[in-house]
């Protein structure tokens, strides 16, 4: 499957070049970039790893993407997010957030369902990650 | 106009003698006065009967909506009727009224209301003295509420939206673009299994949400429970597709505030994030449901319902943003505020100014976007607007221009109506969305752009192909009723 997370998954992968853009766009609005890495993408799963601290201090695009190719060679079969965070008062909050890396093969969530009182269904998501599904 | 008719407050004798007075001449019309900041300054626009003055006219509105009966009372003498009485203190005449235009002379009238008047956090009160019963008065042949000013003070004694537009992004773990949501059609008439399908088929497809339309609360073919059981099954199943955070604004409108606290109570249990009520519940209800989703962690949907009614003509009734700001207030999370491209009433200019008063911290005065009084919300959370109502694929670039990208839009027709299916259809919407956005941020100019920007997705993305090619000819393009007073020509709906 391909996780829809992040504000452009449905296009095709954003190039490098493309990704740059994006960063500048966001460093131009005076926003901070940070990056986080995660195996399990988990709707709930808020707290990616993250890539050093926001970069207050960077105002340019190619020191963000330095540190991008750093994540990625550490973590080539990971999910990264560039998140931009703006700390106007009234937002304070993330503004912008995409994914730059997948791993080759993408988990899924199986769906869990215990049966309640009354026709009630209480939900749960659980990650299964490729490995898994090999030895099911 | 201010200074053409002192203020001739009869001397205390007179004033108190039994018997009828202007109201003008009870103290109602005071155009010395400077409103304090304390004050809650509301702005009518009356139309005088013919051969009552306008500031007997703003006068009476002040009276009748604040301390005032038709005759002098005694008892007056018995309280600090000097702090209580509503002040009218200005009257202008409306651009473009009054002879030699289409329009009957028309004003604007400022009144300002000391703040002891009104309960704390409360919007039945404030509105049952300031449209409580002036509306019917007979001096007048129309009146409209057009804007207030609710002074900081006030603000503070309201709860604001239960979560507000950034909780509910962090939430969602949704930035960076408009939300898509679309409501399930028909509107009535699918049994609860059936309906749950076109939410599973939406959301699986690219929406973040799908929505029980206004009238939809528990009728013959589909009882509310059948509708949240089916609806959630469907929510979780394409949150598991997917990996997103997906909902359904499950509708808890009901006869009784005991029913809707039921239905709540039974989506939470279901672990839905989102109810949904209508407006036709009425402010206290409204503003016990936002308590309810402020203890219970839920978003809190309002659809709009039978607004129109009053909102709509622009010499009688309730300016929308208005409306807007008293949602604010009581604590909604998201209400339908206006598409201005879509098949609902909506000028660009008024659109904007009702979704500044949603969204902004502070809202300056624009009276080319028909906001009267810079408003300061203290803090109070922002609301999501949602707009609905006609809109499609091939319109997403002039909706991101209009409305920018703290808003839902949804599209009913433009998913459900897709030739190749629902799923299509929501694809195509947001390849549509993300496209659009991605290239605002490139820097293009998408006003102009939009459409090569949407060919060119269409090549590689066939359901927006079928939707480009569906809807293309689609626009809704009528005059506005409701436009602002301010600008020399009124704007088109495009």
């Amino acid at each position: 499957m391909r996780v829809t997370q992040g504000t452009f998954s449905f296009l095709p992968d954003l190039t490098d070049d493309q990704i740059r853009t994006q960063i500048d766009y966001a460093l131009n609005r005076g926003w901070a970039i940070s990056l986080e890495y995660t195996d399990d993408p988990h709707p709930r799963n808020t707290y990616w790893e993250m890539w050093g601290l926001p970069m207050f201090e960077v105002r340019d695009a190619v020191g963000v993407m330095y540190e991008l190719y750093a994540c990625r060679k550490t973590h080539p079969n990971k999910y990264i997010r560039v998140n931009a965070f703006d700390a106007t008062r009234g937002f304070e909050t993330v503004r912008l957030s995409f994914i730059v890396n997948r791993p080759k093969v993408e988990p899924e969530f199986r769906l869990v369902r215990t049966e309640g009182p009354g026709r009630s269904i209480r939900y749960s998501l659980e990650t299964v990650f490729p490995d898994e599904r090999d030895r099911a | 106009m201010n200074t053409a008719v002192a203020a001739k407050q009869a001397p205390t004798r007179k004033r108190y003698d039994a018997g009828v007075l202007k109201y003008r001449e009870m103290g109602y019309w005071q155009p010395d006065y400077q409103p304090q900041d304390t004050d809650v300054i509301a702005l009518f626009r009356i139309t005088p009967q013919d051969g009552v003055e306008p500031e007997e006219a703003a006068a009476a509105v002040a009276g009748e909506s604040s301390t005032a009966t038709w005759t002098v009372v005694w008892t007056d003498r018995l309280t600090a009727c000097d702090k209580y009485r509503a002040k009218a203190y200005r009257v202008d005449p409306v651009p473009n009224t009054g002879p030699g235009t289409r329009t009957e002379q028309q004003y604007f009238a400022y009144i300002a209301y000391e703040l002891d008047l009104f309960e704390e956090g409360s919007i039945a009160n404030l509105t049952a003295s300031i449209i409580g019963n002036v509306f019917g008065f007979k001096p007048l042949k129309a009146l409209r509420l057009e804007d207030m000013r609710i002074p900081v003070a006030y603000v503070k004694t309201f709860q604001g939206p239960a979560t507000g537009i950034v909780v509910e992004r962090e939430r969602l773990d949704k930035f960076g673009r408009p939300l898509l949501g679309a409501t399930t059609k028909p509107k009535l008439g699918l049994s609860g299994r059936n309906y749950g399908r076109v939410v599973y088929e939406a959301l699986r497809g690219g929406l973040d949400f799908v929505k029980d339309d206004e009238n939809i609360n528990s009728q013959p073919f589909m009882h509310w429970r059948d509708r949240f059981l089916f609806c959630m099954e469907a929510v979780n199943k394409a949150s598991a597709a997917t990996g997103e955070v997906k909902g359904h604004y499950l509708n808890v409108t009901a006869a009784t505030m005991e029913d809707m606290y039921e239905r709540a109570e039974f989506a939470k249990e279901l672990g839905s994030v989102i109810i949904m009520i209508d407006l036709v519940i009425g402010y206290t209800a409204i503003q016990s449901m936002a308590k309810w989703a402020r203890r219970n962690d839920m978003i809190l949907h309002l659809h709009r319902a039978g607004h129109s009614t009053y909102t709509r003509q622009k010499n009688h009734g309730i300016a929308f943003r208005v409306i807007a700001k008293w949602m604010r207030l009581a604590g909604v999370d998201h209400i339908h505020a206006g598409t201005v491209v879509g098949k609902l009433e909506g000028d660009p200019n008024v659109i904007a100014g009702i979704y500044d008063t949603l969204r902004e911290p502070y809202t300056p005065a624009n009276l080319m976007h028909g906001v009267f009084f810079d408003q300061d919300w203290a803090g109070l959370r922002k609301v999501m607007p949602v707009a609905s109502g006609g809109i499609h694929a091939g319109q997403m670039h002039q909706l991101l221009h209009y409305l920018g990208e703290d808003v839902v839009l949804q599209f009913g027709g433009g998913t459900i109506g897709h030739p190749h299916g629902i799923a299509q259809g929501a694809q195509a919407n947001r390849v549509a969305l993300e496209a659009i956005v991605q290239a605002r941020n490139e820097g293009v100019d998408i006003w102009h752009e939009g459409p090569q920007i949407l060919e060119k997705a269409a090549r590689w993305c066939s359901p927006l192909r079928a939707a480009l090619d569906t809807w293309r000819d689609v626009t809704f393009n009528y005059t506005s009723t409701d436009t602002v007073d301010f600008v020399p020509t009124p704007t088109e709906a495009v």
